[in-house]
């Protein structure tokens, strides 16, 4: 500390040149992570006097550990931690020493907080996994050692504390070690070092113990301070996602981004990923004047030579090394909500800039995360890892996880609850779909639709079991086609029994069959007809998928709104009785939930005119939107 | 560490990270704010978020929250800061408040703090329709602020739920809101108070003059020193004004900031003296310490 007083600047030109490490601990539920992080926060001298008083304090009154400092109360921030003694979330603890900057994520051992673990290891370079010595390599290690090698942490540290309470021993030590190293074999880490430590007692936490003079390697400081991570990301091909266009004036047309990998320098040729187009850099502007290179995690602003369209979510690359761009991938997908997720089902897909919508269309297997065996399964629960194929609404620009995280991970959006379900990792993009779906075809939709001298369009009749939705459907049906319009019905008798008789009722395939109905649909509005569809449909995010299938326009929304008791009185199959009696599982209105639609082209209130009349609004609807 | 390699220094990397939060908020949202409290920590963040932008203005207002007891001096910054700039600036003050006369001796610090900010804040925002607000805030301040994420979700009453937060992995940050709801946005999250000084230093970014020492007229209150910005704090009896060498390390409503003690009158002088400082900052903050759990308390309430 007085070197920095007699010469401040040399001081800072030093911490100016420090690297930063981020790592994340992790361990089952009283290994002593909490207590870790203390430790070295104490024992590298960032904790202040208030701190530490008010640390004093509380650990004489929430306390865990005599008359000691508790450092495990310095990390639990949260009122239920403090109450439960426990850790819910991903913390962020910052420190330095003369060598390193340091950003620890400090992740709980439970196992219903997978997620936060999954949250922590995305940004950082190496994981800390504490075991206590006397339990030895348990279910939970192995599991933190996988979601740390699927994040793509290469660097592992197994921090065998507790080891006061081991008697110090190197038999239990080596006993650990070796069990680890097998399991761990096959998660490819680049470095794995294995420390005996205590780290209440602060035993080879800064630096070695003379306790285990049988332990040979470094202290945890002293590898965390040393250990290389470099992933030589700025030696990548060059990669740069577009985050926003800067256009001050007319005369200025910049594209602001984050460099993703590799470097660029003025006069370089890049290639939009998506578009194929291609230019020169001109500029690489930041208010601190015009730099001559950008490297791999700088934040720039590029001109190029020609006027090109390039928006967000476009990426900027080699024209030479362009990443791979397709509407379908394999990946590993980590599921993070309670709502388990559904194949079929539609979310919003958040790559680099891009946000896509997404399907899962096979969960190809689960991943046991405790053998790493692979397992069969139709959805993923919370915290429950499956690797999966995915389609896409439209192609997208990326790299295999393995390669560069930021342009192979994306996080699964749900489309009505807006909550983060889901984190993926691409593991390669699958090329047959993306040549199918590009063939253009010469006899297409207009020019069949005009053979049939109509408009097509998807009328998509929702509602509840009982609502009429069929009979009003079919009133509609057969006036078109007195009208002479070419039309088709399709609704649970003719699907049900032939292309969806695979399905249940559970929620899984409610969603798998609305979107087979929806495909079929589409095909069928693709062959120019007048499409009537007739489904209880009871999830919005399914009807919104199907009204993006089709083109903006020809998909009319028509909410056949009969209150529930009406049904129930009405039922004419008797579903309503034998739901109610507990014959039929999953029933809509019982206990399976039917979401109202928000924004319906039409709503037909059954309980105010006769289903003629209601078919009759339809059809004038139909003519004053011109489509008949 | 080999030195051949590219290694960003940390201040890059660091500068690089705020730099991209903003533009993810400028490009996802229809009317983000950023909250601008005058402070040193604010004042980085200014300086980032006109980097981000650059050659352009950033494409948001920007609104501090006036209390009617933050110092004259620092009012005074920010109107010039504004100018200078050439920014939007919205100043918002709870009228109601100051009708019902709350103020920070009378009410409490912790009904003060309630009304003149938390509420007003939430008035601000609603009044202007806000879907995204930046603030100042670091992990490295407070144990509750450690666990906050970077976009942190607000529901219609801007409370937040520590323990429902959406997970935030690699650099993707999910902006998705329902009507009426909000994201307040942290792209300080993970500078120290040091990095901070020493970004100030490197770029030389303008600070109110409260942050260096001079000679002010304080008060021993509290344990603390409140230094007497105005007539409207009467002394109470046995109290003296001295004049005393004093700064601050934070800077909010003066009667509830304590000054420290010190001779540090310029940055280096400042940064020497945080590097051996063994006090954390926010104890000069008389609001945090009002009950167990509190800025957390806060936090659910709506405050930043």
């Amino acid at each position: 500390m007085n070197a920095l007083a007699s010469d401040l600047k040399t001081f800072l030109a030093a911490q100016e040149k420090k690297s930063l490490l981020r790592f994340l601990t992790c361990g089952s539920v009283d290994d002593g992570k909490s207590t870790l992080i203390g430790r070295l926060l104490y024992d590298t001298k960032l904790l202040f006097e208030d701190t530490l008083s008010a640390l004093e304090k509380d650990s004489r009154k929430f306390g865990t550990t005599g008359d000691d400092i508790d450092f495990a109360l310095l990390v639990d921030g949260l009122e239920a931690e403090r109450e439960q003694g426990i850790t819910i979330d991903v913390a962020y603890r910052f420190f330095a020493t003369d060598r390193r900057k340091f950003i620890v994520a400090d992740t709980p051992g439970h196992e219903q907080y997978t997620r936060n673990m999954a949250t922590g290891a995305s940004n950082s370079e190496l994981a800390v996994i504490l075991i206590d010595a006397r339990k030895g390599v348990l279910v939970q290690t192995r599991r933190h050692a996988y979601i740390a090698s699927l994040l793509g942490i290469r660097h592992i540290v197994l921090a065998v504390n507790k080891i006061d309470l081991a008697d110090y021993s190197q038999s239990v030590f080596d006993r650990i070690a070796a069990d680890f190293a097998s399991f761990a074999k096959d998660l490819n880490f680049a470095s794995q070092v294995t420390i005996p430590l205590s780290a209440r007692h602060g035993d080879n936490v800064i630096t070695r113990s003379a306790r285990t003079p049988w332990y040979e390697g470094p202290a945890l400081l002293d590898h965390l301070e040393t250990v290389d991570v470099d992933t030589a990301l700025a030696d990548k091909p060059f990669r740069m996602p577009v985050q926003w266009v800067n256009r001050p004036n007319l005369d200025f047309r910049g594209f602001a981004g984050t460099v993703a990998g590799g470097r660029i320098k003025p006069g370089d040729a890049i290639a939009v990923a998506k578009s194929g187009r291609t230019s020169k850099v001109v500029r690489i502007v930041t208010q601190d004047g015009d730099r001559p290179e950008a490297v791999a995690g700088d934040a720039v602003t590029i001109t190029l030579a020609d006027e090109v369209d390039i928006s967000r979510g476009d990426v900027l690359c080699g024209p030479q090394t362009r990443p791979e761009l397709s509407d379908q991938f394999a990946a590993h997908l980590l599921w993070m909500a309670d709502e388990e997720l559904l194949p079929g089902r539609q979310y919003l897909l958040k790559l680099g800039t891009a946000s896509i919508p997404a399907t899962v269309s096979s969960l190809k297997h689960k991943v046991d995360i405790d053998t790493l065996g692979h397992l069969a399964g139709k959805t993923l629960a919370l915290n429950e890892v499956g690797y999966c194929n995915f389609a896409l609404s439209q192609p997208l620009a990326f790299d295999p996880y393995r390669d560069n995280r930021d342009m192979g991970g994306f996080i699964l959006i749900d489309r009505s609850t807006n909550a983060t379900v889901g984190a993926g990792m691409i593991d390669f993009g699958l090329r047959r779909a993306t040549n199918v779906h590009w063939q253009a075809l010469d006899v297409n939709k207009s020019a069949r639709a005009r053979m049939k001298g109509q408009k097509p369009a998807m009328l998509w009749f929702t509602g509840l079991s009982g609502s009429g939705k069929s009979t009003i459907a079919n009133l509609v049906e057969k006036a078109l086609a007195a009208e002479g319009r070419h039309t088709y019905l399709l609704d649970g008798d003719n699907v049900r029994h032939g292309l969806n008789r695979d399905l249940g009722f559970t929620d899984a395939d409610r969603v798998e069959n609305i979107r087979r109905v929806g495909e079929t649909a589409k095909l069928f509005l693709d062959a120019g007809l007048i499409v009537l569809v007739s489904f209880i449909s009871p999830f919005r995010s399914e009807r919104r998928m199907a009204r993006e299938l089709v083109g903006a326009g020809e998909f009319i929304e028509i909410f056949v709104d009969t209150p529930l008791d009406v049904c129930m009185a009405r039922d004419p199959k008797g579903l309503y009785g034998k739901a109610r009696a507990g014959a039929i599982k999953n029933f809509t209105g019982i206990d399976s939930p039917y979401e109202a639609p928000e924004r319906a082209e039409l709503i037909i209130r059954t309980v105010e005119a006769p289903p003629e009349a209601q078919a009759e609004a339809i059809l004038r609807y139909l003519r004053e939107v011109g489509y008949i | 560490m080999s030195t051949n390699k590219t290694v960003i220094s940390h201040l890059r990397r660091l500068e690089a990270e705020s730099i991209h939060i903003m533009r993810e908020v400028a490009a996802e949202f229809a009317n983000p704010v950023m909250l601008y409290s005058i402070g040193k920590d604010s004042s980085v963040m200014l300086h980032l978020a006109m980097k981000a932008f650059y050659p352009a203005k950033p494409p948001f207002p920007l609104m501090h929250v006036d209390t009617t007891w933050k110092f004259r001096e620092m009012i005074e910054f920010r109107d010039q800061t504004a100018k200078r700039l050439g920014l939007d600036l919205i100043v918002h003050i709870n009228q109601d408040g100051v009708a019902r006369g709350i103020n920070p001796f009378d009410s409490g610090s912790s009904l003060h703090t309630q009304v003149m900010k938390t509420e007003s804040l939430k008035q601000a925002l609603d009044r202007h329709g806000f879907d995204a607000a930046f603030g100042g805030a670091r992990r490295d301040e407070e144990k509750s602020r450690a666990k906050e994420r970077i976009f942190s979700f607000r529901d219609r009453h801007h409370g937040w739920d520590p323990k429902n937060q959406r997970p935030e992995l690699w650099r993707v940050y999910n902006t998705r809101i329902n009507k009426g709801e909000s994201i307040r946005v942290f792209p300080l999250s993970n500078w120290t108070e040091l990095d901070i000084w020493q970004y100030i230093l490197a770029e030389n970014i303008p600070i109110v003059p409260l942050y260096f020492a001079a000679r002010r007229p304080v008060v021993a209150r509290g344990g603390t020193l409140i230094m007497r910005d105005d007539e409207r704090m009467k002394l109470l009896p046995g109290e003296v004004l001295e004049e005393k060498l004093v700064r601050f390390r934070t800077l909010g409503c003066y009667p509830l900031t304590g000054a420290i003690e010190s001779s540090a009158d310029t940055l280096e002088a400042i940064v020497t003296e945080m590097f051996t400082a063994r006090t954390s900052e926010r104890q000069g903050r008389l609001i945090d310490g009002d009950e167990k759990a509190s800025m957390e308390k806060k936090k659910k309430e709506g405050y930043f």
